[in-house]
């Protein structure tokens, strides 16, 4: 096998007994809350990949993404009837579509700056959006609102599952899961795709070769800000409640620190979703001034492994490749500068 | 409203404005010539205010207190470029953005670790602690005016030293063309850390100057943080003159929102900068080429 | 008090036979195991002196009935809930799925509180809510299994709306912060102002938690009320009454505000509190037996003065210890227990009071006024005050 097919089958074969292992997960576990938990992950993932598109695909670095998950959260929470369960499909189509919306508004106005601008516009954005909901009428004000009912799955009036067993729940997350990952795949394989990695790599070429940039960045802000709305919406679901911290820059810098600490991929920000998720959860138990570790923690971190965990894990894996050609006096596959982590 | 309350408004305006501008400043200095995304900036904000409570609270005078506090956040702003921040010049901004977003946390986990996270005033001295009529049934509160003042000196002193004197000149030489201005024999690394701790020190005496009015408390860094962040996105990165201007503008359109929108008074500087968003991208007085 | 201590001697006796007789076996007794109370409180942030203080409160009276509640010792799960209300359903969450609290304490931000409201109606855990003030805990949010043993923000608003309107003042001008404490708190003021013949002019609003108030003074004082009433707590409550002073206006325009206004920051505001009236269920200066016994008790145990926020932590482990002492620590018999809890006359420091309908206190307002560090009792602002619990729709 060629160096990119052994690639290819290691990545499906992960990808495979991952999703696996993520589904087989509420037999194994039978406590409420590890599976609140690994629930909270999932709809992390969702996000975390929502901005990858954005990010790690099109060059965008968005202080502000927690914007579209707020919208979509509070989007959920105004259309659910008070007294009975909303349709599943429905609301999560209706929250991305409204968080698109959004996404396409600000992002008409955000998408004129670049560099150091746009990471303070979108984050100004986002507080904008903070204030509306935090002081307009009609939202709750800064303590937010409830949500009293888990969502159905069904059409037509029929309902098929009601998700408010907590297991259904988590499949009902892991389907949007797998959902927004097969979106993502095919938005990345597809023309619309290569050309959003060629205006990460050179967007004066691409502006050149006749492409009209601005639209492409437009359309990925709007498809990342769906899909962020999604993960608002089930969000909303999970906890029942919705308040502005939502849309405060803590979660747009989390989201974004996700991406980074996971490495480049979809499969970087789930692995980055879930060490966050899951390393705050611990640490907080631990001390009460957890957040000086994970601070620190955070800076190392960046710091040791610019390409993140799974660039770590590719550049030991890189590494190890050399070392043993080296051993069997073959020349080295060379890896390109830009993409050791090490 | 009267004349009287205008006249008022506009002082209340002009003040929120200079100290927006003695902070912001500082951070656009630190974008525009060393083209670091600093987070942390209104954590040392934060630092100021906490500073200068310790320390009217060691000496028992708050000029006492602003003397010491300049001499040593100029100190701890040097060490603290050259422990940290020099390693974020080769970085990207994303991840300037996530360190500095690290030493946030630090920084406030370290100050509640240090001193509590109690709400503290810090008192003004008796000279100063009065206020003055304005009409017929206003007052205004002396120290707002002994700050405006403060603000505008220290923007003063600002100026001469990036006009007026050699230092200036380095600074403004390693910002056109840093490779150039090095083989010219300037030690770029120590310019930065200067240009680093004058920052830092801006900030921090802004903090240091406001704590008997703003009171001193957790949290008082995120707010101070974005509306920064506003200043310098209106005012157009690297521009001291345009963060100056916006600084104002933020200030009038702040202050007067509140009074005649109350309930979009958080907004209106976020719609102010939406609109200028549309116009002129760049920010008012932004260079067109920016890092 | 309420209690006498035999029954827990009993209990403990038949518990150590029944460890004995049982042996290896996994299970005991229900009434012999500890009582786990979830504690969710700011221990960081701004709120935290106050999450100590309602926790110290709390344990003063368990460590007074010599460790045990109704028979049963405590074994405290500490949470710090950072005053997030992004994270109070998750906190929550963990405290019943996970640690399998019986019973949740909590907390201070009402945003919290009402994230913990929820999770304990969903799951049917019982609540006590030591601090939060929002209406709506014991509004539309009220269950059997909630009950609070704070105020509700309307209260103290309430008899301060009565107070102002007896000074003679007709024309008063409102300011707080544009959030739910702040607004309840002024529409309490209003509906007892206005009630007696008053006129509130103008309701002005800060955005939480701003506290550059120079634009609102300017308003106030070119407005020329009678009085001004104000809804700050902690930072905020500094700032303005400093900012207020500095801008000349309290020797001409009475402020007025409810207790949290002077509370906990006469150090921080200094000359500018001295004199200020304001409303609030505890104070200074009460006479009773039961305060001057509470507060040396606190304050030998923790060196420390307490508060109001100890006395509503203390009151919340009186009321849970008189669910327990009814059901002798059998905590299953949950209707009979919640039945207890809201008959129990609980012996407070503030003054006893009853429960209302709503699970909130039906207690006395007290005037109090600001000499030296302390907020003096002046007189009873209202006799046994119940908040309405408007939408609460429990009988």
């Amino acid at each position: 096998m060629t160096f990119f097919t052994r690639r290819r089958a290691w990545s499906a074969s992960s990808w495979t007994l991952f999703l696996l292992a993520l589904a087989a997960a509420p037999a194994m576990l039978d406590g409420g809350f590890e599976l609140e938990l690994l629930s909270k992950v999932m709809i992390m993932s969702i996000f975390a990949a929502s901005l990858q598109l954005l990010v790690g695909c099109t060059g965008l670095v968005s202080l502000g993404h927690a914007a579209f998950f707020g919208v979509g959260a509070y989007a959920t929470a105004l259309v659910v009837p008070q007294a009975g369960a909303a349709n599943l499909v429905a609301t999560l189509a209706f929250a991305g579509g409204v968080s698109m919306l959004f996404a396409v508004v600000i992002g008409l106005l955000v998408l004129r700056t670049r560099g150091i601008y746009f990471i303070m516009v979108t984050l100004a954005f986002a507080q904008m959006l903070y204030y509306v909901v935090h002081d307009g009428k009609g939202f709750g004000g800064s303590d937010g609102t409830y949500l009293y009912f888990k969502p159905v799955v069904g059409m037509f009036g029929k309902t098929w599952v009601d998700l408010a067993d907590g297991r259904a729940f988590y499949w009902a997350v892991l389907a949007v899961l797998v959902f927004t990952l097969g979106v993502l795949r095919v938005v990345m394989r597809s023309r619309f795709g290569h050309a959003l990695a060629g205006i990460r790599h050179n967007e004066q070429r691409m502006t050149a070769s006749g492409y009209p940039v601005f639209l492409y960045k437009l359309a990925s802000f709007a498809i990342g800000g769906a899909l962020a709305g999604i993960a608002g919406s089930l969000y909303a679901f999970q906890y029942g409640f919705v308040n502005p911290e939502l849309f405060s820059w803590h979660q747009s810098g989390n989201v974004l620190l996700m991406v980074i600490l996971g490495g480049p991929g979809f499969g970087g920000a789930i692995a980055g979703a879930l060490v966050f998720v899951l390393l705050s959860d611990w640490l907080s138990e631990l001390t009460k001034h957890w957040q000086l570790i994970f601070g620190l923690l955070i800076i190392v971190s960046v710091a040791m492994l610019p390409l993140g965990l799974t660039g770590g894990v590719a550049a030991c894996h890189a590494t190890i490749e050399r070392l043993c050609a080296r051993r069997r006096g073959v020349p080295a596959k060379t890896v390109p500068k830009e993409e050791r982590a090490l | 409203m009267t004349l009287a309350t205008f006249f008022v408004q506009c002082l209340n305006s002009m003040q929120y404005g200079l100290l927006l501008f003695l902070v912001a400043s500082g951070l656009t200095l630190v974008f525009g010539i060393m083209g670091i995304v600093n987070l942390a900036h209104g954590s040392f904000y934060m630092i100021g205010a906490y500073l200068a409570y310790s320390l009217t609270a060691l000496t028992g005078n708050l000029f006492v207190a602003l003397a010491l506090g300049l001499v040593l956040s100029l100190i701890f702003g040097y060490l603290l470029e050259w422990v940290f921040f020099s390693f974020l010049y080769e970085r990207d901004h994303l991840q300037q953005v996530l360190m500095t977003y690290g030493l946030i946390l630090v920084i406030e986990e370290l100050r509640s670790i240090l001193i509590g996270d109690d709400v503290h005033g810090v008192a003004v001295p008796a000279f100063l602690a009065g206020s003055i009529a304005i009409g017929n049934d206003m007052l205004y509160p002396v120290y707002r005016l002994f700050v405006s003042a403060a603000c505008v000196v220290l923007a003063l002193a600002l100026y001469w030293l990036i006009r007026k004197t050699r230092v200036g000149m380095k600074i403004r030489a390693g910002a056109s063309n840093r490779e150039m201005a090095q083989s010219l024999g300037i030690d770029i690394g120590l310019l930065y850390r200067v240009v680093f701790s004058l920052g830092f020190g801006l900030a921090v005496m802004s903090g240091m100057l406001f704590a008997p009015v703003s009171t001193v408390y957790p949290g008082m860094g995120a707010q101070m943080l974005i509306v920064c962040f506003l200043v310098v996105v209106i005012g157009g990165i690297g521009s001291i003159t345009g963060a100056f201007v916006a600084a104002l503008l933020i200030g009038f359109v702040d202050t007067f929102g509140k009074v005649l929108w109350q309930e979009g008074a958080g907004i209106a500087i976020y719609l102010l900068m939406a609109v200028i968003l549309l116009v002129r991208p760049a920010g008012l007085l932004g260079e067109r080429a920016m890092r | 008090m309420i209690f006498d201590s035999a029954p827990k001697f009993r209990l403990a006796f038949a518990s150590l036979v029944l460890a004995c007789v049982s042996g290896a076996a996994q299970a005991q007794a229900p009434s012999a195991a500890p009582l786990k109370v979830g504690v969710m409180l700011p221990f960081t942030g701004t709120y935290a002196p106050l999450g100590v203080a309602i926790e110290n409160g709390f344990k003063l009276y368990v460590q007074q009935q010599g460790g045990r509640l109704g028979g049963r010792t405590i074994d405290y799960v500490r949470l710090d809930d950072e005053s997030d209300p992004s994270k109070a359903s998750e906190n929550a969450s963990r405290l019943v799925k996970r640690d399998h609290v019986d019973v949740l304490l909590g907390t201070v931000h009402s945003g919290v509180a009402m994230a913990m409201a929820k999770v304990a109606k969903d799951t049917n855990t019982l609540l006590i809510v030591p601090n939060a003030g929002a209406d709506n805990v014991t509004g539309p949010l009220c269950a059997p299994n909630i009950f609070r043993t704070s105020f509700s923000n309307w209260q103290p608003a309430y008899a301060m709306g009565k107070v102002v309107a007896s000074k003679g003042a007709k024309r008063v001008v409102t300011l707080t912060w544009k959030y739910a404490a702040g607004e309840e708190s002024v529409r309490g003021f209003k509906e007892a102002f206005e009630a007696a013949g008053g006129k509130v002019i103008d309701e002005l609003t800060v955005p939480f938690p701003n506290v550059e108030f120079q634009a609102q003074l300017t308003q106030i004082a070119a407005a020329k009320p009678d009085a001004v009433y104000v809804f700050f707590a902690g930072a905020g409550a500094v700032k303005f009454v400093k900012d207020y002073a500095a801008a000349g206006l309290k020797d001409k325009i009475p402020l007025y505000g409810a207790g949290f206004l002077t509370d906990g920051t006469l150090e921080a505001q200094g000359d500018a509190a001295q004199g200020l009236l304001t409303t609030l269920h505890y104070a200074d200066g009460l006479t009773s037996a039961r305060d001057q016994g509470f507060r040396l008790d606190y304050a030998k145990t923790y060196k420390l003065q307490p508060d109001v926020y100890a006395v509503q932590g203390y009151d919340a482990a009186q009321l849970l210890g008189a669910g327990l002492v009814a059901v002798k620590g059998d905590t299953t018999q949950r209707d009979a227990m919640v039945r207890a809890m809201e008959q129990a006359k609980v012996d407070s420091p503030r003054g006893p009071f009853v429960m209302s309908k709503a699970h909130n206190p039906v207690q006395d307002i007290y005037l109090r006024q600001v000499k030296g560090h302390e907020n003096r009792v002046v007189l009873v602002a209202a006799k046994g005050l119940a908040d309405p619990a408007r939408g609460c729709r429990m009988n």
